[in-house]
């Protein structure tokens, strides 16, 4: 067993960064993530184990200095909040096309624009569909508790070097603000040079004589050239949707519903399963995990045995454009949402599925 | 076991880390804990709150709309959660600046006067702890030598020095817990 | 006939008085003929090649002429998005401190989009070498106005002549980061003639110095023309570069081992 914790989300962010053997973090203070570098730099991880932690002058900045630290091979993150990761939205594209490996850490906040710092799930769209320019997926993971926290961190590095892709945690200011037990995995010590240079031989680490020079980029002027990266990106893409879709069902055996949401809302959704069964309603909850890639197929073959499905979000209505897409077309989906900060409480989801679902 | 609790009050008065302290001390009895607190500028001489929810089970929802107790130290605090306390639950009040006094019969009603009594012993420090002291006795979820823990684990370094007076303060509100509501 | 030289004989090893170095790629270069780039380009890669650092270092390229730059030098290099150079070399840097570490910017990257991400790399004096080279103009795109595009100068985009009125003064970027506590070499070179050239292969060698001590950041400007975008031939491009950047450009050391130049001698002498 591990060592035990009581934690905010956004600290054992932090504390799993330098556990997972992170080599740097650059980031710019942003709530409600801030704690992250607090953290970090409270903990002086480059007396720990020699990680680089900066506070960059911009999102901007940190993102770039993400794509230069990650097209050395090393093992680097940033963390921010919606705006900021609006932002970044350039240099995660750029990162994306140069197949470097990363990870990104977004705490929702409501939006659009300024708007407040209390927890959202409106960037679920940017997070899925690429979010910048270009045609580009992430792995894209969301946690549900503070343990997941800590434990994404090191599952979305693993996922970001096995693809040689950005992996992005999509979590919000609830879960990052919130204290959970946490059992925290064992230190993994960071990889010394040579390790890095035999793990990420494509990695421009300084040419010696016997091989060519690499070049890190995300341009290619000649068409046909920029087509056969396009491809590649969708091949691998491919992969990822065999290999690494990740969810959760809870108490799904006998549901005649389900409610579809991941995150905070899925830990709300298990309170309203409480409540509803209480009722003698047979709700059940399918939590995907992994956002990107989206758990189509097991959500389609689970929607089979129901007779409605709620998709669960604090947002107008994103997810759920994905929960249609993995169903057959009769099958009836409605969504329930909050939005600009409010948390929807446990019974009034009741109430939503009551409605829209049973009675609707 | 499940304990869903409502801590709110002004800002500075120590409602998170009161939570934190109880919270804490779950996990070191072994339980599932969760410690939300409201967060943002509202914390700056606002209202502070924080739901603790302690458990022997997987905790579902951190966020709750009723709770099994609130510990209420204002009166904003006092007229927002009354309400929300589950039928048979708990809730225990500092009547200092309390003008309106809870008035539900359904729900068993402890004051406790700690800000007075931290006052008049020097320890307004631990004022939080005294309020703490009082619910313990009244729900015992965690025992002296868990909290003990908590409190090391809560507290940094340099304030392990006020361990003992926390946990004189603690020992201190079990004793001063007036009954106001009790239901048989 | 006898003693005529063979073709053959001239490429014998003993007769050899000039070479290409290998840190160039044996590819055309992209650039119109006439610039200034590709004679930096072999300033900076035989400098690594004196120094003997082709396998520990990495190279940063810019967005604009010397997008491609990556193409011609035969180091390790990343392609940066636009501006943000001092941000990658940063991370580059830091996460290995024992590499050589550069970036090679234009003006409208170095000066303009990325401004941010200049200012600050220098003010918290990050160990690496910036070279700048500054034409006035954006060069790739067509011609557009660039910050340091000077007073009345005609681009595509400011067809009538820089109007400092509406459309701002020219950025002296390299007096302002001199001012930084983390500037320890700043000097402004050209490479229109060999004396010119041999001087800024100088200052590039003393930057790589600097940067295997960790002064700070030794920064080289290199003011240089762009003949297509100026719409002049090579030749009368370094004469309007003489006549009219230099003046505004003052070439020479602004600040050396950590101290500023005092002004008067700022100017070089011809």
């Amino acid at each position: 067993m591990g060592e035990l914790r009581l934690m905010k989300g956004n600290e054992a962010v932090a504390e799993a960064a330098i556990r997972a053997g992170c080599d740097g973090y650059f980031g710019y203070p942003i709530t409600p993530q801030s704690e992250i570098m607090e953290y970090l730099m409270a903990e002086k991880p480059h007396e720990r184990t020699g990680m680089v932690v900066l506070q960059a002058e911009s999102e901007t900045a940190s993102i770039n200095m993400l794509y230069g630290g990650a097209g050395t091979g090393k093992m680097v993150m940033t963390s921010s909040s919606s705006p900021g990761i609006s932002l970044m939205q350039e240099g995660i594209s750029y990162m994306a096309g140069a197949e470097l490996p990363c990870l990104l850490v977004n705490i929702v906040r409501g939006g659009p624009g300024l708007g407040t710092i209390q927890p959202s799930q409106a960037d679920y769209f940017q997070a899925v569909k690429g979010g910048g320019h270009g045609d580009y997926k992430m792995i894209v993971l969301a946690p549900a508790s503070v343990q997941e926290m800590c434990d994404f961190v090191k599952l979305g590095f693993e996922l970001s070097f096995k693809y040689r892709t950005p992996a992005f945690i999509l979590s919000d200011g609830a879960i990052g603000q919130m204290m959970e037990k946490v059992e925290l995995f064992d230190p993994i010590p960071r990889r010394t040079e040579a390790e890095l240079i035999k793990q990420c031989p494509w990695a421009a680490t300084g040419k010696p004589k016997n091989r060519e020079h690499i070049i890190i980029t995300s341009l290619d002027l000649d068409p046909a050239g920029q087509e056969r990266v396009n491809l590649k990106l969708q091949a691998k893409y491919k992969i990822m949707e065999e290999n690494e879709v990740r969810y959760e069902t809870i108490q799904c055996d006998d549901a005649e519903y389900i409610f579809v949401a991941f995150g905070l809302s899925a830990r709300i959704c298990q309170k309203s399963i409480d409540l509803a069964r209480k009722k003698g309603i047979k709700v059940g909850l399918f939590r995907p995990i992994t956002l990107s890639p989206f758990p189509t197929k097991p959500l389609g073959e689970m929607s089979k045995r129901v007779k409605g499905i709620l998709v669960v979000e604090m947002n107008a209505g994103q997810m759920i454009e994905d929960v249609r897409l993995s169903v057959h077309s009769d099958q009836k989906v409605e969504h329930y949402g909050r939005f600009g900060g409010i948390i929807p409480s446990p019974d009034e989801v009741v109430a939503a599925l009551e409605q829209k679902i049973i009675g609707g | 076991m499940t304990e869903e609790i409502i801590i709110a009050g002004f800002g500075g008065q120590g409602v998170l880390s009161m939570g934190k302290i109880l919270a804490y001390s779950g996990v070191m009895q072994n339980k599932e804990v969760s410690w939300m607190p409201s967060y943002g500028p509202e914390m700056r001489g606002g209202t502070a709150n924080v739901t603790v929810i302690i458990s022997d089970e997987r905790i579902s929802s951190p966020i709750l709309n009723s709770y099994d107790t609130g510990i209420i130290l204002n009166q904003q605090s006092l007229d927002k959660f009354e309400k929300t306390i589950k039928p048979g639950g708990l809730l225990i009040y500092d009547p200092n600046g309390i003008t309106h006094p809870p008035v539900r019969k359904d729900i068993n009603i402890y004051s406790i006067a700690a800000a007075d009594e931290a006052g008049k012993i020097g320890l307004s420090k631990v004022f939080n702890m005294i309020v703490l002291g009082g619910f313990l006795k009244l729900k015992p979820l965690v025992n002296p030598e868990n909290i003990h823990k908590g409190l090391e684990k809560s507290l940094p370094a340099r304030h392990h020095k006020l361990i003992p007076d926390n946990e004189k303060a603690i020992e201190l509100g079990k004793e001063l817990l007036i009954p106001v509501v009790v239901l048989n | 006939m006898e003693d005529q030289v063979t073709k053959i004989d001239i490429r014998k090893d003993e007769n050899i008085v000039y070479k290409r170095t290998d840190l160039l790629v044996d590819r055309p270069l992209s650039y119109c003929p006439g610039c200034g780039h590709g004679v930096v380009h072999r300033m900076l890669m035989e400098t690594l090649e004196e120094m003997d650092i082709q396998d520990k270092t990495i190279g940063v390229s810019p967005v604009g002429c010397s997008v491609l730059a990556y193409d011609f030098m035969n180091i390790d290099m990343l392609g940066a998005a636009h501006g943000r150079a001092p941000a990658l070399a940063t991370a580059i840097k830091r996460l290995w401190p024992e590499r050589f570490v550069f970036t090679y910017q234009g003006d409208g990257d170095l000066a303009a989009i990325g401004t941010a991400e200049t200012i600050h790399a220098c003010n918290r004096g990050e160990n690496f070498v910036i070279i700048f080279i500054n034409n006035g103009i954006y060069g790739m795109t067509g011609g557009q106005m660039a910050p340091t595009t000077l007073p009345g100068m005609r681009s595509s985009t400011s067809p009538y002549g820089r109007d400092v009125a509406t459309m701002g003064h020219p950025l002296k970027i390299t007096e302002l980061i001199a001012q930084l506590p983390g500037t320890y070499y700043v000097t402004r070179q050209a490479v229109h003639t060999p004396n010119h050239v041999r001087r800024t292969k100088k200052a590039l060698r003393k930057a790589f110095e600097n940067q295997k001590r960790n002064t700070g950041i030794s920064f080289i400007e290199v003011v240089s023309n762009c003949n297509s975008g100026w719409k002049m031939t090579p030749v009368q491009s370094n004469k309007w570069m003489e006549d009219n950047m230099f003046p505004f450009y003052p070439l020479g050391d602004i600040k050396v081992d950590g101290q500023l130049v005092p002004k008067k001698e700022t100017a070089e002498k011809e």
